[in-house]
């Protein structure tokens, strides 16, 4: 019953704030804030299944973002494909690479996943940047609007919606993995990975299996994205975007999924909030993340539940 | 036919042989224990035989298969568990959890299955926690079932790893030093859990520092000596035997 509470109780609570939300947001500058938290916290959810419950770090997930993003701008745009069927193929194919470079880095011991990310995520804006013909270059590429079915999204308050059901969806999804055999097995072979073998547990499949779900959960994010703003710069591809998505998974709370979109929000909100927070952005989230890590190595909502606990009686 | 066989098993760090041309075979359903001084080899032992390692010489065979090439998780999946000497625990989940980690094998393990939570995945998981629960009222922990694993003490988590072993349903396991750091109270009950186990049908290989337990469980008992085989038989052929006797209590003792 706790465990039902605690997983699905949480569940409702964000859906109920994904649906009253609107009632307080009093402007568009706000909705466009709120789309932006909720799509982050797509990245956000996917990144923690990886991080927080496989014990796996990528440096590299706002490489997926923007393939994803540019997949969907170029597919729609050049090709004319509708533009879920776009972020599909875009998913697809995301997904595929991340499983040919995960699949043999991951037979190796160690923080090889986050050096291969890393240079991933690298080589990625290099060819955003690099292949104008393709993609725009530095200047971005317009992007088409989405439509589903025959609803052209196009009001940020549509987006409002289109983006706070994504992000539903997306949590949904998280924990149900996560409380499934397959779920169980990530959160092993994070504590024990020799005890996890020793279950059964395929180490080498299971790390590469999360590591894709994360990058196909960035890589839809980054569709939804390139559609709700209809323009796309090389700019969400940049290293400094991933920094940003593990401070967010960090300072939320590693392995706990709500944690994951409450620090989405956080460091959402308060850039765009702060105004003198702009110009020092990156100096902060690299505060953050090491405050994080030395006061509160659990992240905000694991901590404050643990809190909530012990005060109990 | 033996369930477990070793034959001409070896293993080299560098230029030393922590094992050395080691063979013994073990029948279904017994307690065989391996014992020996510090250092002669016995968890590197347990090690090549669950696939930890890889042998530089030698097989390791269970009920008639070549294990020698697989990996540690395949020969889960044909009936073989452990436990480990410095504890392997699941620390970031409860100790139901770790017990649920041991049904793995006995869980489908679909990915698009396990996101959508379809009913299977969700009755699976409600088995899987029920069956754990049973397994940990059975080794005597049922006051821990909701703990988180990192709040128990060691004597407990002793036992929930071999919860977690059992979950599986092996036909073997190998129980690597489960008496070590207990009290006397608690190497009795350990001691009384070991035979309930073999006695379910589970062939037990066990790695044990306390005579008294070895003496009293073990159908038979391998002896290790600076990685070889240095005597094989039941309690009283070994206790017996000279040379046995000198690797544990010196030259002139025999």
């Amino acid at each position: 019953m706790r465990g039902f509470l605690g997983r699905w109780g949480g569940f409702l609570v964000l859906t109920a704030v994904v649906l009253l939300l609107p009632l307080i947001l009093p402007n568009r500058f706000y909705f466009d804030m709120a789309v932006k938290v909720w799509l982050n916290a797509i990245v956000c959810v996917g990144l923690n299944l990886l991080i927080g419950y496989a014990g796996q770090i990528s440096l590299g997930h706002a490489g997926f973002f923007a393939l994803g993003a540019y997949a969907s701008a170029i597919l729609t745009r050049r090709f004319e494909i509708p533009g879920l069927v776009a972020m599909l193929m875009g998913a697809a194919g995301v997904g595929l690479l991340a499983f040919l470079v995960a699949r043999p880095i991951l037979k190796l011991k160690g923080h090889y996943l986050a050096m291969a990310t890393l240079g991933l995520g690298i080589i990625v804006a290099i060819v955003i940047n690099r292949e104008i013909w393709l993609t725009g270059g530095p200047d971005g590429v317009r992007v088409p609007a989405l439509f589903i079915g025959d609803w052209r999204v196009s009001r940020i308050e549509d987006w409002y919606w289109v983006a706070g059901g994504a992000m539903l969806l997306a949590v949904w999804l998280a924990l149900n993995l996560i409380d499934s055999g397959v779920g169980r097995a990530l959160r092993a072979l994070h504590g024990s990975e020799v005890a996890a073998a020793t279950a059964g547990v395929d180490t080498v499949r299971d790390k590469a299996m999360v590591f894709v779900v994360s990058a196909v959960f960035a890589s839809i994010a980054g569709s939804l994205f390139a559609h709700a703003e209809r323009f796309i710069t090389p700019q969400e591809a940049g290293f400094l975007r991933s920094i940003e998505f593990v401070t967010m998974v960090v300072l939320g709370g590693m392995a706990s999924t709500f944690g994951a979109v409450v620090g989405a929000a956080l460091l959402t909100v308060l850039p765009q909030a702060v105004a003198e927070f702009q110009d020092y952005k990156h100096l902060a989230f690299g505060a953050i993340l090491i405050a994080t890590m030395i006061f509160l190595p659990k992240g905000l909502v694991p901590s404050l539940a643990e809190l909530f606990r012990r005060r109990r009686p | 036919m033996s369930l477990l066989k070793v034959e001409g098993l070896t293993k080299e760090f560098g230029g030393v042989r922590a094992v050395a041309d080691v063979s013994f075979a073990v029948e279904p359903g017994t307690i065989h224990s391996v014992i020996g001084p510090n250092g002669a080899g016995k968890t590197t032992l347990f090690n090549l035989v669950t696939g930890v390692y890889t042998p530089t010489a030698g097989t390791v065979t269970l009920d008639g298969r070549d294990l020698t090439a697989l990996s540690t998780a395949a020969r889960a999946k044909l009936g073989m568990q452990r436990t480990f000497q410095n504890l392997q625990i699941f620390f970031n989940m409860t100790a139901i959890e770790n017990v649920m980690v041991g049904r793995y094998l006995h869980l489908g393990t679909g990915l698009v299955a396990s996101l959508l939570g379809l009913p299977k995945i969700r009755r699976e998981t409600r088995l899987a926690r029920e069956k754990a629960a049973e397994l940990m009222h059975r080794v005597g922990l049922e006051k821990w079932l909701d703990a988180d694993a990192d709040a128990m003490p060691y004597g407990a988590l002793k036992r929930l790893e071999i919860a977690r072993a059992l979950a599986a349903e092996p036909k073997l396991l190998l129980l690597d030093e489960p008496a070590a750091g207990l009290n006397p109270k608690e190497t009795v009950e350990i001691d009384e859990l070991i035979r309930e186990i073999a006695r379910g049908g589970v062939t037990v290989v066990l790695v044990e520092h306390d005579m008294k337990l070895v003496m009293n469980v073990s159908d038979r008992i391998l002896v290790l000596d600076y990685g070889r085989k240095l005597a094989e038989g039941t309690a009283e052929e070994v206790r017996r035997n000279p040379d046995v006797i000198k690797a544990y209590l010196g030259e002139g003792a025999a």
